[in-house]
């Protein structure tokens, strides 16, 4: 089951993150309240240069010393321009976490790097300092996660006073692990943040594929690995994004048969290098994407935008719709009318075909 | 609200047990009752289920939820606006009548009665179809199915009359997978489909005057219910069609016992 559901304002308009909260509500049948998150892109204006790392800390009397840890490894690269506990509304939810983030700038020596060197950080912290998990590493955004309800969660980190242009949401239903706070969606790392509904039967190819380029997979669930994935191929690799995303769901072979003899090339290079990167199995997936991103025809995408992209067969439901520089993709038309009634077009987009969403 | 004949549920924020408890409630206090009207619907599944009440009508303003009509046998469900997964869902009698689009696995395992969708449907409609003696559940689309129509067919009727809100017509179809597994039943596809947009047991059957017989009859209802003109419901009725049935009597007689004789 799950729920997902994201929109973007394609003119980079501000919407208030208690709007997303009330669409992913009406998805809650859809998970059984073991947990719900969210990601919004734009919240962090005052610190938009500076990473943003959100990090949970096993809430424990000496979670400082889990804190000192994370700024030892931190320190080695730049330096930390702020750090406080994410405000949280106490008594919503059982703290299992304390939720904690730093605003984090590289030395200007490290700058060309800066990307690359965040990944590291971010798996080193997730595999050698106990008790701690990145969450959320981009910049100008962040992910808010917990075990709980859609309505628990985002009260409990006050989604109501962040304003962001696009924001993408989940509640989840765990089948193949158990539910916990770094279980839940959205996942990320830099500017890039998935969520996802269904599961990745291929995830022990996957993992033991992005694990070879250094990659850690820590958080005992599947999704993690898709966030992995997009940025190895589309940021690392700098794959042009069709074809990134045709690596992910894969065209049949009868189809790359019909195709045109250059095309077909392509498809069957894609298919045989990137085999391993497949989703296999049912998935739903809303992506919102790191910057640089490049287009088949050459185009570089400055900004962040919002993938939406099921499995080739279908197997988990997806719809998108638009109303003037909104345009939403999620589970069910129901969750989009219940914060927008009024809808220009409503879709179903065709299975493996993604539906980009980018900003004006 | 007890021996109305018509009563009008506001489903504004209702919760659906709350929403579905409150249409049972409704039937118990008001036994001649022949029409529910539900307003600002939005996502609340499984309206209808189980009712077994000839006649009555449903008419739903919004967007129910998935398994609309579940097991329903009887009633008539109009729907103004889209629906989500499942209407239908084994439904053994009745009718859904849908002014919008059907999600994916739209009438999934209907055993009976009919279901007429405005403009499409989602993928793997009609999956797993089936007739027995006088059941014979027929689902009609009036724009175009996804992937995997009729998927485990294993009777009744599909009939896809592929044309756009105004009627014109849309085009070859693309879906693929047509009928994957299908053993029964048939599917009828205004225009052209190419083999291999076939899933694995189907086939392409000579679309014969007997046929257009058959589907006639639904073709009016459908423009009848969607207020579509003569001229259109005349194109319709004289379209050539592609038939789409099981390759043979039992395609899968040997899947598991083919070293058998």
């Amino acid at each position: 089951m799950c729920g997902i559901i994201g929109f973007i304002s394609r003119k980079k308009r501000l919407i208030r993150g208690d709007k997303i909260a009330i669409a992913l509500d009406s998805l809650k049948e859809r998970g059984n309240g073991q947990g719900s998150g969210y990601v919004g892109y734009g919240i962090y204006p005052d610190y938009k240069d500076y990473y943003a790392l959100h990090v949970f800390l096993k809430n424990t009397p000496t979670y400082h010393k889990i804190i000192d840890k994370v700024k030892n490894i931190l320190s080695k690269y730049g330096v930390v321009v702020k750090d406080e506990e994410i405000p949280v509304k106490e008594g919503v939810l059982k703290k299992e976490f304390i939720p904690w983030r730093f605003f984090y700038d590289f030395h200007d020596s490290y700058k060309d790097i800066e990307n690359d060197l965040m990944v590291n950080i971010v798996m080193e912290i997730n595999d050698k300092v106990n008790g701690a998990f990145v969450f959320s590493s981009g910049k100008n955004l962040g992910v808010f996660k917990a075990t709980g309800w859609p309505k628990e969660v985002a009260e409990f980190y006050r989604l109501d006073e962040y304003e962001g242009y696009m924001w993408l949401a989940h509640a989840r239903y765990p089948t193949n692990t158990r539910g916990w706070w770094g279980g839940a969606h959205p996942f990320n790392i830099l500017n890039w943040s998935v969520v996802h509904n269904g599961e990745i039967t291929s995830y022990g190819t996957n993992k033991r594929y992005v694990e070879s380029f250094g990659y850690k997979c820590r958080m005992f669930t599947d999704t993690e690995v898709v966030a992995y994935i997009f940025d190895l191929l589309i940021r690392k690799h700098k794959l042009p994004v069709e074809y990134a995303l045709s690596a992910i769901a894969p065209k049949f072979w009868d189809e790359i048969e019909r195709m045109d003899e250059e095309e077909r090339r392509i498809h069957e290079a894609i298919r045989m290098t990137y085999g391993p990167a497949a989703l296999n199995g049912p998935f739903a997936i809303v992506v919102g994407t790191h910057e640089g991103m490049i287009f088949m025809n050459g185009d570089i995408e400055k900004n962040n935008t919002m993938i939406g992209l099921t499995d080739r067969i279908k197997l988990r439901p997806l719809v998108a719709a638009e109303k003037d520089d909104l345009v939403f993709v999620s589970s069910e038309e129901a969750a989009i009318r219940r914060i927008c009634p009024e809808l220009d077009k409503v879709e179903m987009p065709d299975a493996g075909s993604p539906v980009i969403v980018r900003i004006e | 609200m007890e021996n109305e004949e018509m009563v009008i549920i506001d489903a504004k924020d209702m919760n659906y047990r709350e929403l579905n408890e409150k249409i049972h409630e409704v039937l118990n206090k008001n036994p001649n009752i022949k029409k529910i009207v539900l307003k600002n619907v939005l996502g609340q599944r499984y309206i209808g289920n189980g009712i077994q009440k000839r006649d009555l009508t449903i008419e739903i303003y919004g967007v129910p939820g998935g398994d609309l009509g579940m097991f329903m046998s009887g009633p008539t469900i109009i729907v103004y606006g889209n629906t989500e997964h499942a209407p239908g869902n084994t439904m053994d009698d009745g009718k859904i009548i849908i002014h919008g689009s059907g999600g994916d696995v739209t009438g999934h395992s209907m055993r009976g009665g009919k279901i007429f969708v405005r403009d499409d449907v989602g993928y793997r409609s009609g999956i797993h179809m089936k007739e027995y003696k006088d059941k014979f559940p027929v689902l009609v689309i009036g724009g175009r199915a996804k992937d995997f129509l009729g998927e485990y067919m294993a009777g009744g009727m599909i009939l896809v009359l592929n044309i756009d809100r105004e009627g014109k017509d849309l085009g070859k179809i693309k879906g693929r997978m047509i009928g994957t597994g299908i053993h029964g039943g048939s599917i009828y596809i205004r225009g052209e489909v190419d083999e291999f947009q076939l899933g694995v047991a189907a086939d392409i059957k000579e679309f014969t005057e007997k046929d257009r017989e058959k589907i006639k009859g639904y073709i009016e209802e459908f423009c009848n219910y969607f207020n579509l003109n003569e001229d259109i419901k005349e194109k319709l009725i004289n379209s050539e069609y592609t038939k789409i049935a099981p390759v043979s009597k039992r395609p899968f007689g040997k899947l598991y016992t083919h070293d058998l004789r």
